[in-house]
């Protein structure tokens, strides 16, 4: 007798389906959010979001311009705190522990939720500099072999070793588009996150380099949990596991990927992804 | 008239416009290197720029600069001991930690305090300052290098300031939020990111400062006092290059003396130093220039 685990309500759906891959809910939940919202002064950015979202697998949101997904991910790193005048209500647990809970430590949690941004953003240091940034602020290294060597294994990790290990210490604005975007991921992934939030990570990169940094995302997933969001439907299909579609502040549908793309269950997820509105 | 007759004449104008700074700078250097020269065909250079003398006034007539250089340097560097940790400290509060009202009221406030007259800044060290200073050191006289000095800073503060704090704003936001995002704090994205990242703005703020310390005239001319001096010692009264040059174009030197070619040759030396100045700046920027996308 198989005792099944009770399914949560915003995957009820999948579970009920036929055809559900039997390892797909075997992955353990690592966010779990519950009813939240957000607001920006009076204007409310989220409305009652409800989601899990599982380790080590891809987690996509997709969705309109303004519809809250690039919001929502910034709520799971707090990086929304330092906008002024926003508020946050309900729940995010991640691995079980509330983020906005009192005497949560927001430096704690954003080494170990790491995020890659839309526009690359190195700072304006040599490459070894960028990579080494948050070990040092986070005193997470004892000695310069060791330093050296976790600035490797990053970029190793992003795949942008080997056009990066000859020019180590010139400036990592001297790198192209997709380079500076790869290194920003090395950079994140330097502090040894165990979730990685990439907002719109190929948007301003030309096909080549989304490529490069899609098959790098198939890659990481194997090491971390990651939720992206992206403008390209094509991509969410390519690179994730799930898929949230947002829309106007809500989660409209959340289900495997495949099942998103293929039969939504909603009439509105549908004329999005084949482009009949949005 | 046509239009492009008026195209014509408008280029004129610009044109004119344009080159009358170019003219007076070139005529105020032309004179300048003139009268320098009249007076270094009677006064050695090597005597007038190693000499630790100065007394032209007097009937034993000495011309060694020094004396005014050092008093300029140490009147302008208690300024900048001033000046220059609290200015950068405020740019980056203003800048990474105000809420943005207060920065909205606070900028413009201090902006005034740049604009009060210099004359101003002269009484208020000699008949408040010092006087205060004296309670706490009673062997400060009553001119001294140390209350102007301090003035001075109070004075070129907001200059420091309201340049680091433009630097510093202009870095963009996503180098912050990468910071942030990093697990850095508020102090670390602030020293480790965003001054490294306005690194160029900031230094031009500090040799402008610099500059304008060394070029100040009227808190100097009012409250170090007039005995060119060569010491260290901020307590007693100096004279500085431009006080001189206050002190006698104000007094009836005849034209065409020595003691009147004085004025020209100190003002070359504080032209020449203060263009050095702006020429490590240029050397600085182009050498720790920090781009960003």
């Amino acid at each position: 007798m198989n005792a099944t685990p009770p399914v949560p309500a915003s995957l009820a759906g999948i579970a009920s389906r036929p055809g559900q891959p039997a390892n797909a809910l075997e992955a353990p939940v690592k966010i779990d959010v519950n009813a939240l919202n957000f607001y920006y002064g009076p204007k409310r950015a989220l409305d009652g979001i409800s989601i899990q979202i599982r380790s080590n697998l891809v987690t996509a949101f997709i969705g309109p311009s303004g519809c809250g997904k690039s919001t929502f991910l910034r709520t799971l790193n707090r990086m929304n705190d330092i906008i002024p005048m926003t508020r946050v209500e309900g729940k995010v647990l991640i691995d079980g522990e509330s983020i906005y809970g009192a005497g949560v430590d927001v430096v704690q949690l954003r080494r170990k939720v790491g995020m890659v941004f839309q526009k690359s953003n190195p700072f304006p240091k040599s490459i070894f500099e960028n990579v080494a940034y948050g070990l040092r602020i986070n005193g997470l290294v004892k000695s310069k072999a060791e330093m050296a060597d976790r600035v490797e294994e990053s970029l190793r990790q992003a795949a942008i070793w080997d056009e990066a290990k000859d020019r180590l210490h010139d400036s990592a604005l001297a790198l192209s588009g997709g380079q500076q975007q790869r290194l920003c991921i090395a950079r994140a992934l330097a502090i040894r996150p165990e979730i990685l939030l990439m907002d719109e990570p190929a948007s301003a990169l030309d096909p080549i380099a989304t490529q490069r940094i899609e098959e790098l995302i198939y890659e990481l997933k194997k090491l971390y949990t990651i939720v992206i969001v992206t403008h390209n439907m094509q991509q969410a299909a390519r690179v994730s596991d799930f898929t949230a579609f947002f829309w106007l502040g809500r989660i409209i549908e959340f289900d495997r990927t495949d099942r998103i793309f293929a039969a939504p269950a909603e009439k509105l997820t549908e004329d999005y992804v084949t482009g009949r509105c949005g | 008239m046509t239009t492009r007759t008026l195209e014509w004449i408008i280029e004129r104008v610009l044109f004119l416009c344009a080159a009358l700074s170019v003219l007076t700078t070139t005529g105020i250097i032309a004179v300048l290197a003139f009268e320098t020269y009249e007076f270094l065909r009677e006064v050695p250079v090597l005597d007038f720029l190693t000499g630790t003398e100065w007394t032209p006034l007097f009937s034993n007539q000495k011309f060694g600069v020094l004396p005014l250089v050092v008093g300029t340097m140490l009147v302008s560097s208690i300024a900048m001991v001033v000046a220059l940790p609290m200015g950068l400290l405020s740019a980056i509060y203003l800048s990474e930690y105000s809420p943005s009202g207060f920065r909205r009221i606070v900028k413009p406030v201090l902006e005034i305090l740049a604009g009060v007259p210099t004359v101003v800044y002269g009484y208020f060290a000699l008949t408040f300052v010092t006087p205060l200073l004296q309670a706490v050191f009673p062997t400060l006289s009553g001119f001294n290098a140390l209350s102007p000095g301090l003035v001075m800073g109070l004075m070129i503060l907001p200059l420091v300031s309201s340049l680091s704090e433009d630097a510093m704003r202009a870095v963009p936001q996503g180098l912050r939020e990468g910071s942030y995002a990093l697990g850095a704090t508020r102090m670390q994205t602030a020293l480790k990111v965003v001054v490294p990242a306005a690194f160029s703005g900031i230094t031009a703020a500090f040799i402008l400062a610099v500059s304008r310390a060394i070029g100040e005239t009227m808190i100097v001319a009012i409250a170090a006092g007039q005995q060119p001096r060569l010491t260290g010692n901020p307590f007693v009264p100096i004279e500085t290059m431009t006080a001189y040059i206050v002190q006698v174009s104000l007094g009836d030197t005849p034209q065409g003396t020595i003691e009147y070619r004085t004025i020209f040759a100190v003002g070359m030396l504080l032209f020449v130093m203060t263009f050095s100045l702006n020429l490590i700046s240029t050397w600085l920027r182009e050498r720790f220039r920090e781009e960003y996308a």
